[in-house]
């Protein structure tokens, strides 16, 4: 397996993380539609606010990365968000994110799109703009407010955050790049035709073929070009549609259920789609200790998956205090109820 | 759509930009071109910090021409530890946790969308102050 590492090392400077307030609990939706007795993925997903989307989310976690990062946001030289869930067709996102962070100018944005894998795409652009010396910083976020088809099966798990991350020259970094490896083949699981509100699945097929075929390979391709085996990692955080995928995932490929604990965030906020590896690891740099080994590995409907080893250094123990974490944003809950979820996500006919 | 209006605005309403006069110090959000205080047209950008104490507040329950669709939403007065007062909406809290004189800051927002098709305006607001830790 080839490994993808830049020639100048490079690593995480800063990191930030977003999830809106707002939580449906599945049983909610269950009680509207049925289904419980077949057993529910998750405990409650959470939802945006009326006034939030991708931007304002992703607004709010670069600025916790950028606190952390304690870098000026003019010493950005991109600003890329991957998403399925840009409010624009068309018009970048990223535009209103630089500007709002008062980045904008000499950088570069974009929006990326790759299903759940958007956001670990543009991160594995940032490390290439930074790597090869293009760039002494360069941002990657992954945001989703995710929308399920009322009645499907998404619709319990669909749910809204993400995260910021600052690539940065290894020498400032909180945790340094060791290296990151992608796997990626024509695989039509889940997609969205133009103009459609809602995605279509391929039920049962998004898993063997889909998620598992990819992540494993993506996961075990990283070790192999490494050398290392799941006992070298103190955590790991896999893509989380669900929480028994990444479960299965990491057991197939020898973690231990305490390797994943830390970064398992869907039973709380649901899938945060291209959002949902990267706020797994921020949740799990916020407790990380200088030395420890983690592995993250998202999935891409369609489909693809990029794994990265990462190795947190000392300067994790300061920067991480620089900014609200993970956990606060995952365990401040206003639960709502159907009504409430259905005008929230633009159910409502006003007009 | 106004295009060019909210394009001009987009400083102060991203990044809380408002101006200080470089002959007295004065501060002001909105920007202003000329010095309230000792009439100066000196006057520089200035990036507010967005943390302050909630001056005043109320509930709208009958909202003006774009915001129908988001009542009941609570507005307030906030004056900013640098010391201008800005008006906004106020987020991510119910209207009965408020508190006057509680600490506030800044996030940006969703104002409102033009339509289905027109442009979506965003800018700031605030809710209750959260802590790193």
């Amino acid at each position: 397996m080839k490994l993808m590492k830049p020639s100048r090392a490079v690593g995480i400077i800063g990191y930030g993380a977003y999830v809106p307030r707002y939580r449906i609990r599945a049983e909610e939706i269950a009680r509207v539609w049925g289904g419980a007795e077949d057993g529910l993925p998750i405990e409650e997903k959470a939802v945006p606010g009326l006034d939030e989307d991708t931007v304002t989310m992703s607004i709010e976690a670069a600025r916790n990365a950028l606190a952390r990062a304690g870098i000026a946001p003019t010493d950005l030289r991109a600003v890329w968000i991957g998403s399925e869930s840009h409010p624009y067709a068309v018009k970048p996102s990223s535009t209103i994110v630089a500007d709002a962070l008062g980045a904008a100018g000499s950088i570069l944005a974009g929006d990326w799109e790759f299903a759940c894998k958007a956001g670990t795409e543009a991160l594995q652009a940032a490390i290439g703009l930074v790597g090869s010396h293009m760039a002494e910083y360069a941002m990657a976020i992954g945001m989703d407010t995710a929308q399920g088809r009322p009645h499907d099966a998404l619709e319990y798990t669909a749910g809204a955050g993400g995260a910021a991350y600052i690539v940065g020259p290894a020498e400032n970094a909180l945790a340094i790049l060791e290296g990151s490896y992608s796997y990626v083949t024509d695989t039509p699981d889940f997609f969205r035709r133009e103009h459609q509100h809602y995605p279509e699945h391929g039920n049962r097929f998004t898993g063997e073929p889909a998620y598992f075929d990819h992540t494993l390979r993506g996961a075990q391709g990283l070790l192999d070009a490494l050398g290392f085996k799941p006992s070298d990692f103190t955590y790991a955080i896999f893509h989380q549609p669900n929480v028994k995928f990444p479960q299965v995932a990491a057991k197939k490929l020898g973690f231990k259920p305490e390797q994943i604990a830390p970064g398992l965030l869907t039973n709380k906020i649901g899938n945060t789609y291209s959002g949902a590896a990267m706020i797994g690891t921020t949740a799990t740099l916020d407790l990380a200790q200088p030395g420890d080994r983690i592995l993250m590995c998202s999935f891409g409907s369609g489909a693809g998956s990029d794994a990265f080893s990462f190795v947190v250094t000392d300067k994790i123990l300061e920067r991480r205090n620089k900014a609200t974490k993970t956990q606060w944003y995952v365990q401040r809950r206003e639960v709502i109820d159907y009504a409430v979820y259905a005008r929230h996500r633009g159910k409502l006919v006003m007009n | 759509m106004d295009l060019a209006r909210h394009w001009r605005l987009k400083d102060q309403r991203y990044r809380l930009e408002g101006t200080v006069c470089a002959d007295c110090g004065a501060k002001f959000f909105p920007p202003r071109q000329v010095c309230l205080e000792c009439k100066s047209t000196n006057l520089t950008p200035r990036e507010f910090n967005g943390h302050g104490e909630l001056y005043s507040f109320t509930t709208l329950r009958s909202a003006p021409m774009g915001f129908e669709d988001q009542v009941p939403y609570t507005v307030g007065v906030v004056k900013l530890d640098e010391g201008p007062m800005v008006e906004a909406q106020i987020t991510d809290v119910n209207a009965d946790a408020l508190k006057i004189g509680q600490r506030m800051e800044m996030v940006t927002r969703k104002l409102r969308a033009q339509g289905d098709n027109g442009l979506i305006i965003y800018g700031y607001k605030f809710r209750p102050e959260t802590k790193a830790d």
